[in-house]
């Protein structure tokens, strides 16, 4: 080594090694809990996404199957109905549907019956809701018996009971399998905190020794650990919202599937991942300093 | 007996630096380490603390470096009740003390220069402030050229001289040093022993733990002889011409 030394130009180093031989496995297996943790945050949120947009369809719509009465003819009947619901309030849209509509539902129980004409197959009409203030199954039923009609409303309760149960499973899986990835992340962290600071224990002692006070101590592994766990944390975000950004380029609107869609703006959900790395990481290696020091 | 030499507790004197009045001290559940110490020692003094492995040299070290506490028993440092200190306290108390310990604690990451300016850093100085000094320093211990040397690239005598600057610049009440010349041959031994003299003589109380019976003789320093955790008078304690 050159013995030639200016002082004038002397700076003091760091107090710990720059780079240490076990970092880029410690980055490696960060980045990658990240990266599975920001994968399963935007898995929730397509999956919420989806959940909400059948309901939506399914609240924002009723169906009334009109049976006609005394010689009124079914399709007299379909449009009086009609009549009836139309200007409601909560309703937006009402569409009479055409017989052959109604002879496309019987179909597959009763095959292809030369005369359907013949049979009292009941009409259907199809309303659109307000989606922000729908009008009740009981309002529409209302207005419906009010001018004598032999109608049934259907306002898809019993599919939206059902569509909203799937979604929550779909909501609290997700939610529940990105809460124990994070929560992995985390322990990863702070078990690696743990073990890079105990190969340190000779800067805590000498440190100590020489009269520094804890927090002194501690801030320099919170502060070394919150960067390489920001450092994890940014490869593992980044790796997650490129690959949220091909699915969405792939699959346009629908995502990959149209179960799980998803939006440009769910990818910011990857951001706060590396500060939220590097906070577990800082606090992990505040509380482990500051045991190591207590048992010094 | 010297004005040096250790005396038993009692004496309360504005002079003192130290006083230990029936200190004990036990690691967890085991046995004493040390028993019943008494002494005082005056500031500016130099002491040796001797006795064989595991008659609690070391023991005796640690409680003056603030690193244990007594079991029981009462320990006053610079005039303060040590047992009485709160955590918070302890790091400022800390700096007056330079602790040459058997392991030297050097960071091998670190130049000669960062080993030797980490007390001053540590204390809040700026480096416009203190790199004279170091460098000053490091000449004075004959490390002048090897500045920049990393401490696994040093002999065993520069190691241990190293400590000793590092312990020493932060100009301490106290220098405490745990068998300095175990691992370097005679001649450096000496050499290392003349750099204590020298800053006794400008004011630092010198306590040294060895085994170096030799060095303690020629010395002519009083001696604190531990035998089992007691400390114990030495039939041939006093000063040797």
């Amino acid at each position: 080594m050159s013995d030639v030394f200016d002082i004038t130009r002397w700076r003091p180093a760091p107090y710990l090694p720059q780079a240490e031989a076990r970092d880029p496995a410690l980055i490696f297996v960060i980045a990658v809990l990240c990266f599975l943790a920001c994968l399963t945050a935007l898995g929730a949120l397509a999956g919420d996404r989806g959940a909400r947009g059948w309901t939506g369809q399914l609240v924002g719509e009723a169906t009334v199957i009109v049976r006609a009465r005394g010689g009124e003819t079914p399709d007299a009947a379909a449009a009086r109905a009609a009549e009836a619901l139309a200007g409601l309030p909560g309703v937006t849209e009402v569409r009479a549907l055409e017989r052959e509509k109604a002879y496309e539902l019987i179909r597959p129980w009763l095959g292809d019956i030369a005369d359907l004409d013949d049979l009292p197959v009941p009409r259907l009409v199809a309303v659109t809701l307000d989606r922000k203030q729908p009008a009740t199954a009981t309002a529409l039923d209302k207005a419906l018996k009010a001018q004598g009609l032999d109608a049934v409303v259907d306002d898809h309760s019993m599919w939206i009971k059902d569509i909203r149960r799937a979604a929550g499973v779909v909501r609290g899986t997700a939610i529940a399998i990105f809460v124990l990835i994070a929560g992995a992340a985390g322990a990863v962290v702070a078990f690696a905190t743990r073990a890079g600071l105990a190969a340190r224990r000779d800067v805590v002692e000498v440190m100590h020794l020489i009269g520094a006070e804890d927090s002194q101590i501690s801030s320099l592994f919170e502060l070394r650990f919150a960067r390489i766990a920001a450092l994890s944390g940014a490869i593992g975000a980044a790796s997650a919202g490129l690959l949220g950004a091909v699915l969405r380029m792939i699959g346009g609107g629908a995502g990959i599937t149209p179960a799980l869609p998803i939006a440009w703006i769910d990818l910011l959900a990857v951001l706060p991942c590396p500060v939220l790395a590097a906070l577990v990481a800082a606090l992990a290696a505040r509380v482990t300093a500051r045991r190591l020091i207590k048992g010094l | 007996m010297s004005r040096n030499a250790n005396a038993a507790a009692g004496d309360a004197s504005a002079d003192e630096i130290l006083r230990f009045t029936n200190v004990s001290m036990r690691y967890g559940r085991g046995p004493d380490v040390l028993s019943d110490v008494s002494l005082s020692l005056p500031r500016g003094s130099f002491h040796f603390i001797t006795g064989v492995s595991g008659a609690g040299k070391s023991s005796l070290l640690k409680l003056i470096y603030l690193a244990a506490r007594p079991s029981t028993g009462a320990f006053r440092l610079f005039g303060e009740d040590v047992t009485r200190m709160s955590a918070r306290d302890l790091p400022m108390a800390r700096r007056k003390i330079g602790v040459v310990s058997q392991d030297l604690l050097l960071l091998d990451h670190l130049s000669a220069f960062d080993n030797t300016a980490l007390p001053l850093r540590i204390a809040g100085h700026k480096p416009a402030e203190y790199r004279n000094d170091v460098a000053e320093l490091l000449t004075w211990v004959g490390l002048g050229a090897r500045m920049q040397a990393l401490p696994p690239t040093l002999a065993g005598g520069e190691k241990q001289r190293l400590a000793i600057a590092r312990a020493v610049v932060g100009r301490p009440e106290i220098l405490l040093a745990d068998e300095p010349t175990g691992n370097v041959d005679h001649e450096i031994a000496l050499r290392i022993y003349r750099l204590f003299v020298e800053l006794n003589r400008l004011g630092t109380t010198v306590i040294i733990a060895t085994h170096d019976q030799d060095l303690v003789a020629r010395s002519g320093r009083p001696v604190l002889h531990l035998d089992k955790g007691r400390l114990t008078p030495l039939a041939s304690q006093g000063p040797v011409a």
